[in-house]
């Protein structure tokens, strides 16, 4: 049997206190594809940007068809044939395609040689492998779709025998990413050598020949997929978990708090990412978005909160329109008693570097409360913000602290503490446990179920479909900007699966 | 600004680094001191003693501290609103035409006490003015402050040479300046303060804007850190998006905070113009805004660090002036350096000696190191 | 009337040059994501060396070297502070200035005892005029023949290389594959990287670069154009520079016209000062001194086009975000 194409050594990488990889092992066979899985935070992208050259491992050696070799560089990646697509692109947005596959394997110094001879490589890519791209279009002008392809190029061009794809389909739709198969498949058939990361079961079961699935930073298992089954890799990746079902009672539904019709959001480039979505969310339920990342939950969820403009539609809170296509002003919001959780606290729901009381008046530094004139009332501030420490059990208890110093799951206390204390009516959740630890998650989801039992109306997204189904009193999948289907809480696992993944959408939508 | 979340001890962020990036500083100095033939050691002798030696030397540094408290302040409030404020200089000099007008205007019928408080408004106004416009094209139009300030600074410049050579010039006179103010506004000399503790002055031109200096650095204090207003700038310099998400208006609070920065600058001009020369010559400012910068970067935009920080640049100039005397070699311009090479290693180079200071500290305390890195980004 | 044109013109190109050395200078770096507002720093302190070692060794060309290598080296620190140790570049590009400011005084007292001043520089240690073949014949010859004698020719050779190396920039950028790789370094440092480029070492070739042609440009100031160092004799060149490169869109043949027309304006009003207009009179000459400025502000407001700087200008390449 020929040597593997790949093979990765006791591996160890850490950031700081984070171990991100664990003593990891890893074979690839050559012309396969191997798909790697894991939940978010598992390490995956970690391990492929070792073998990249793009990190450096803290120890581990790197195999490379049988022979030990050192990769510190992309450079060393690409001399040994490796190639990487990586989520986000690296590509230079006002460059053509051409432009982009030659820059650092241009082979001259001038141009027009190097432009000359990519040409024609890329009509022979093209002709081979279904690749068409027009090489004098400009990237930022060309569809995210078409841009993945300019990043396979860019790697075939330099004649890499491996390729790594880094949750390559996060961005496409469901028949680009069919497309993008079929590539990876006569790639395969060429002899290339696929590693796909992906957090996908579907694909991973669609496409791979071995997988091997990661969690919390190591490696637990290496299956042939044909010898698998969906629900063995599932137990694997999320480890014996118990699934994390909070108690509830019954919801007692009231009238609609927050009504949304129409809404149409674009993002920066002109992309439609909101496509005419209308839900309501009454008072004392939980309503959950669930859907991949990237179909509009973020935009939808910061449309409404006003931290981003929409381009039509319309949105009521308690009957009363906010302006979301004009100047909806989030501490406007506030006062009229919507709160809103941002998914990413630690650019938009906290500031790092202040101290923990003061990011705990964010966003109602103007309430009274707070405030003696146009000065800060600090005595009041800090009293404030020790008492939400006393109620939520954040650790340290120390409200002086820098926040960027507290752990994630406490974070997301002091976030959860300020929105929820001011007593709203609307409470807006994006992503509540994403890299929070598991006694933290427990706390929040208990937190978000009282508030449910208060009678505050609850809009929840998240990517965590458990976590989606454990809390909501009602579900809404979400798929390329529109709201493809709603389910009740006992809707299975599968059956959301597909609504996420787009399949099936007209009998969806019924 | 963009300083790393602090991994060391408040001392030892505040104190120990600034004050390794300053020893490192005068120690490239005093390269230079070596390469013009001298004797660094003996240039920091006659420059401490010029600075502190007597009572004159003494309001003389204070002088010149006034100035850059000012710029100091200005510069510091607005990198708390994550902006960059080069244009000290221009605002100072446009608000002297402001100062000079109400002093010529009044300077007849009030006294002091009268016309300062309006040449404060009018300082302060006139510099605000200045640093709207540029304040405006980047909250409306997305213009690069920092070269809209460098720009503002030449334009001020054109427009103070033209006055001054044209309308502000008496017709008698040949000096491009205005013609000296009467007693209305001269401001007091504070020399009596150090007279009291035994010190002589004779005629150091030490003023009463030392004292609205000092009252402007508890303002700025009060204004970052207890109001309402300074939250937000706080908010909108450490990370936009959160102070979007917070409800504050980006377009208001970059205004706000460059209003506030030109009014500091502004203020600038009544110590010279006021308080020694008592009439308004070309250059008044004379780099003082620029000092601004250093001073800012030094006291790492605190008030309680501003303040010795511009008292050690009004070291530099009066024992400069001093040392000019005494080594003809050096000319005050050697202040220019150090202030160059403060900004440099105080500023541009400021995280150079804080890894291996860490270091150190982890293996002297790990526990005062007790925060985890920055992490990274997992699958 | 075509004489004074001419001469217009020809005061235009010399006031010009210094004006496209730096503004080329500042490109090669802004391309590369590297701010630089330090272009007058190096510039004057390119200019105090050279003067300096034109007048010890009596050679213009040794003059040329010596300011080159100094501005090289204040290049490098800009690049030591902003590259390797991702400090802010507008802090660092200030420091520079104020450190070539400080130290071209001193060490010219110092070393010459002449306020300031260099000595005298003349023969050989002096970049001379190159009179173009055939000039004093074609003189006579009506308007072709002064725009040649007098317009093109006549000027030091620092002059030509100046003009030079406007089409030498474009073709290095738009041509070469380091020309390739410096745009996109400054547009998306980490597609650079990640195609096993290092981003460290094109950053510094491009400051190399700066340094290189503010070193020209401030030779150009002291050992042709002047007859040696005079302190301050910048005199704001180096911003007025950055003010064409905006003004260009970070792109050399337009470099090359705003450069022009700056140093049309500054050689205007000195010959137009005090002179009466049709319609609006006496222009004060401080206005068409600050016009550069003006209109730059004008510009970046986003009245006459857009100025859309290189994505990655200012930001210092972090790789683990």
């Amino acid at each position: 049997m020929a040597e593997p194409a790949i093979q990765l050594i006791g591996i160890n990488k850490s950031f700081g206190a984070v171990r991100a990889n664990r003593d990891i092992n890893l074979e690839v066979e050559r012309g396969t594809i191997h798909g790697i899985i894991g939940e978010n935070g598992a390490g995956k992208s970690t391990l492929m940007s070792i073998l990249y050259g793009f990190y450096h491992a803290d120890s581990g050696e790197i195999r490379v068809g049988g022979q030990p070799t050192a990769i510190r560089t992309p450079n060393d990646a690409i001399a040994a044939g490796i190639g990487m697509v990586h989520q986000h692109f690296m590509l230079v947005e006002n460059f053509t395609v051409i432009e982009n596959v030659i820059l650092g394997a241009e082979g001259e110094p001038l141009l027009n040689k190097s432009i000359a001879k990519a040409r024609s490589e890329l009509q022979r890519l093209e002709r081979d492998y279904g690749l068409e791209v027009d090489p004098d279009a400009v990237i930022e002008e060309l569809p995210v779709g078409l841009q993945q392809r300019v990043e396979i190029l860019k790697a075939l061009f330099r004649g890499c025998d491996i390729l790594i794809l880094d949750e390559p389909t996060g961005v496409l739709t469901p028949a680009e990413a069919d497309h993008l198969f079929r590539i990876l498949k006569m790639l395969k058939d060429e002899g290339k050598t696929i590693v796909l990361i992906t957090h996908k079961l579907r694909e991973i079961m669609a496409i791979t020949d071995t997988v091997s699935v990661m969690r919390q930073g190591t490696m637990v298992a290496t299956r042939r997929t044909a010898e698998t089954t969906v629900e063995e890799l599932a137990e694997l990746m999320v480890g014996r978990r118990v699934l994390l079902r909070v108690e509830k009672g019954e919801a007692k539904p009231a009238g609609v708090k927050l009504s949304v019709k129409n809404l149409t959001v674009k993002d920066s480039r002109g992309v439609v990412m909101v496509d005419g979505v209308s839900l309501d969310v009454r008072a004392g339920e939980i309503v959950g978005i669930a859907g991949v990342a990237g179909n509009g939950q973020s935009e939808l969820i910061e449309a409404i909160a006003g931290t981003r403009r929409a381009q039509s539609g319309t949105v009521l809170l308690d009957g009363r329109p906010i302006d979301v296509t004009g100047h909806a002003d989030p501490g406007e919001l506030r006062d009229r008693g919507l709160a809103h959780v941002p998914e990413d606290r630690h650019h938009v729901g906290l500031v790092l570097a202040f101290e923990e009381a003061e990011n705990s008046i964010l966003g109602y530094h103007d309430k009274p409360h707070y405030l003696r004139g146009p000065f800060l009332d600090i005595d009041a501030i800090h009293a404030d913000a020790r008492e939400k420490i006393a109620k939520y059990d954040i650790r340290p208890a120390n409200d002086r602290l820098k926040t960027a110093n507290f752990s994630g799951g406490n974070q997301q206390k002091i976030v959860l503490a300020r929105e929820i204390e001011q007593d709203p009516d609307v409470l807006i959740v994006g992503q509540p446990t994403r890299g929070v630890d598991v006694g933290a998650i427990e706390f929040i989801h208990k937190r978000l179920i009282a508030m449910r039992d208060q009678g505050k109306a609850v809009l929840l997204i998240s990517v965590e479909l458990d976590e989606i189904r454990s809390l909501s009193d009602r579900i809404l999948v979400m798929f390329a900007g529109r709201v493809v289907g709603e389910r009740g809480p006992d809707a299975s696992e599968g059956e959301l699966g597909l609504l996420m993944a787009g399949v099936e959408k007209r009998e969806a939508a019924e | 600004m963009s300083a790393p979340f602090a991994r060391l001890p408040r001392w030892a962020d505040y104190g120990l680094v600034p004050v390794i990036n300053l020893f490192v500083a005068f120690l490239v100095a005093g390269v230079v001191v070596l390469l013009v033939g001298e004797n660094p050691l003996e240039a920091a002798g006659i420059l401490v003693k010029g600075a502190f030696g007597s009572g004159q030397n003494i309001a003389y540094t204070l002088y010149y501290a006034t100035n850059f408290i000012f710029t100091g302040l200005a510069v510091a409030v607005a990198f708390h609103c994550g902006l960059f404020n080069i244009g000290g200089e221009g605002q100072a000099y446009i608000a002297g035409l402001g100062v000079a007008l109400v002093s010529l205007g009044f300077d007849s019928v009030l006294p002091w006490w009268l016309t300062f408080p309006l040449a404060i408004l009018t300082a302060a106004a006139m510099g605000a003015a200045w640093a709207f416009i540029p304040a405006y094209l980047q909250a409306k139009r997305g213009s690069h402050i920092v070269i809209t300030t460098i720009m503002f600074n030449f334009i001020a410049a054109s427009v103070m040479v033209y006055l001054l050579v044209g309308p502000l010039k008496p017709a008698s006179s040949m000096a491009p300046q205005t013609r000296d103010f009467l007693d209305g506004a001269q401001l007091p000399k504070l020399g009596w303060l150090l007279e009291a503790v035994g010190l002589s002055v004779r005629s150091a031109p030490l003023n009463v804007s030392f004292l609205l200096a000092l009252l402007m650095a508890w303002v700025v204090w009060v204004l970052i850190w207890r109001t309402k207003l300074g939250y937000e700038m706080r908010t909108f310099g450490f990370s936009p998006k959160a102070a979007r998400y917070a409800g504050i208006s980006e377009a208001r609070i970059i205004v706000v905070a460059m209003l506030i920065s030109g009014a500091l600058a502004g203020m600038m001009a009544l110590n010279p113009i006021m308080g020694d020369q008592h009439h308004m010559t070309l250059d008044f400012v004379a780099g003082a805004g620029f000092v601004g910068i250093a001073v800012a970067l030094m006291g790492r935009s605190h008030p309680a660090g501003i303040v010795p920080a511009a008292i050690l640049f009004g070291m530099l100039y009066q024992g400069g002036a001093e040392l000019a005397f005494e080594m003809p070699n050096i000319s005050r311009d050697m202040i220019v350096i150090i202030q160059g090479l403060v900004i440099l290693f105080a500023g541009a180079l400021e995280h150079m000696f804080r890894p291996a200071i860490q270091t150190i500290f982890a293996s002297i305390s790990p526990r005062s190191m007790g925060v985890p890195a920055p992490k990274g980004k997992g699958a | 009337m075509v004489d004074a044109l001419v001469q217009l013109l020809d005061a235009t190109i010399r006031v010009s040059v210094p004006l496209l050395l730096a503004c080329l200078a500042g490109l090669y770096s802004e391309r590369a994501g590297i701010f630089d507002i330090g272009l007058e720093g190096k510039m004057l302190a390119g200019a105090f060396a050279g003067a300096s070692a034109a007048a010890v060794s009596g050679s213009a060309w040794v003059g040329l070297l010596v300011a080159i290598l100094t501005a090289v080296f204040l290049a490098l620190v800009h690049g030591f502070a902003s590259i390797t140790h991702r400090g802010n570049q507008i802090v660092s590009g200030v420091a520079i200035n104020f450190i070539a400011a400080g130290s071209t005084i001193i060490l010219g007292q110092a070393w010459f005892q002449q306020g300031g001043r260099t000595p005298p520089l003349s023969g050989p240690a002096r970049f001379e005029p190159i009179i173009l073949p055939g000039a004093d014949a074609l003189r006579d010859v009506p308007v072709l023949g002064i725009i040649y004698s007098e317009l093109l020719s006549g000027h030091s050779l620092l002059v030509y290389v100046a003009f030079l190396m406007v089409p030498v920039t474009w073709w290095v950028l738009f041509r070469t594959r380091f020309g390739l790789r410096l745009r996109a370094v400054g547009e998306n440092p980490a597609a650079v990287d990640t195609a096993g480029i290092s981003v460290t070492w094109l950053r510094y070739r491009a400051v190399i670069l700066t340094g290189v042609l503010t070193g020209a440009a401030g030779a150009y100031l002291a050992v042709a154009q002047n007859a040696g160092f005079v302190k301050d004799m910048t005199a704001g060149k180096g911003y007025i520079a950055l003010a064409a490169l905006i003004f260009a869109k970070w792109k050399p043949v337009p470099a090359m016209y705003a450069c022009l027309l700056f140093g049309f304006l500054d050689a205007a009003s000195i010959r137009f000062q005090g002179a009466e207009w049709p319609l609006v009179g006496r222009v004060p000459v401080q206005l068409i001194n600050a016009l550069p400025f003006i209109l730059t502000v004008i510009l970046l407001a986003g009245f006459i086009g857009k100025a859309i700087p290189p994505r990655a200008g200012g930001v210092p390449y972090v790789k683990e975000r």
